[in-house]
């Protein structure tokens, strides 16, 4: 898996968590994993198809998804799994409309589809086949786990643009 | 005590905004701001079909869009209403802020692009910039009701 592909992600989770939770983070090690994944919480998957593709997984624990509504919100929301899910599905596009901005502006070309929320004993799609790196992000709120799984599938739209397809 | 100036009309009445985002979530966060600024909400909408009914129903100041919704998309939506109503500002609101998505939102006839998290003090920025050419709003804080600029 390239780090080229992966970056843009962490990138703007981190810009996002600091910015719209209103305090510091802290980028927490990043591990390789092969085995399907396990939710820590409330999880919002969202599939990626084009030039890259693969899937993004962000998860959180339904007291930390409570914290980020109360932050986003300014307080006034109800402890609902609603509020959870809503939550979880914000953070998510948010996270995901500015990656992509970045990956879109390196020339690489995909649909992102509308992100699956999974909570309760509700399954969640794993990663038999692919390598996935994992990661949490520290905020006030508490942990925020990302884990993505991304490959190319054809070059970008400039590499194809500019290298002769035969010598 | 806001650390903004309310942004009002030349008849000194409320902004007036019509807040459209299929997430509940995002558009109790963007009433938020716009309360903040001295803003009224004149309504909301969760997808571009309801915009646009909402739009000829509250004839709002300024449209809030966000681009992906069900039913109709943002820059759909914008187009539809911007042919019947020419006068309309919309502002759009997403997190998705590449270039091309942009682009065809300002074609269709949207005055300007936020991207999200919005930050407030960006977000009234942009509102102060989009009301200001329009004669009948004040758009800045130092033009008052009555006041006219050069």
């Amino acid at each position: 898996m390239r780090m080229e592909l992966i970056q843009p992600f962490i990138n703007a989770a981190d810009a996002v968590f600091a910015e719209s939770l209103q305090g510091p983070t802290r980028i927490g090690d990043l591990l390789m994993e092969e085995q399907a994944y396990h939710r820590k919480g409330v999880a919002a998957l969202i599939v990626i198809k084009g030039d890259i593709e693969g899937r993004i997984i962000l998860d959180l624990a339904p007291e930390v998804a409570l914290k980020v509504s109360a932050v986003l919100t300014g307080g006034g929301v109800s402890d609902s799994e609603q509020v959870v899910r809503e939550t979880v599905c914000e953070l998510a596009n948010m996270v995901i409309g500015n990656s992509v901005t970045l990956l879109n502006d390196q020339g690489y070309k995909f649909k992102v589809f509308p992100p699956e929320i999974h909570m309760n004993d509700e399954g969640l799609a794993g990663s038999r086949d692919t390598e996935a790196m994992v990661l949490a992000i520290e905020t006030a709120c508490g942990n925020i786990y990302l884990n993505i799984a991304m490959h190319h599938l054809t070059r970008r739209r400039r590499e194809r643009d500019t290298v002769p397809l035969s010598s | 005590m806001s650390q903004f100036a309310a942004l009002l009309r030349k008849d000194n009445q409320p902004v007036r905004y019509l807040v459209v985002d299929d997430s509940v979530f995002a558009r109790k966060n963007i009433i938020k701001m716009v309360q903040l600024f001295g803003g009224e909400i004149a309504g909301e909408a969760g997808d571009g079909l309801t915009a646009i009914a909402e739009y000829g129903r509250t004839k709002p100041d300024v449209v809030l869009m966000d681009i992906t919704m069900p039913q109709m998309e943002g820059i759909e939506a914008v187009e539809r209403i911007v042919r019947q109503h020419p006068e309309a500002r919309i502002v759009m609101v997403s997190s998705v802020g590449y270039q091309e998505n942009i682009l065809a939102a300002l074609q269709k006839g949207a005055k300007h692009f936020v991207q999200k998290p919005v930050k407030p003090e960006v977000l009234y920025e942009i509102l102060r910039y989009v009301l200001s050419d329009d004669p009948a709003l004040a758009g800045a804080p130092a033009v008052l009701a009555g006041e006219h600029r050069s």
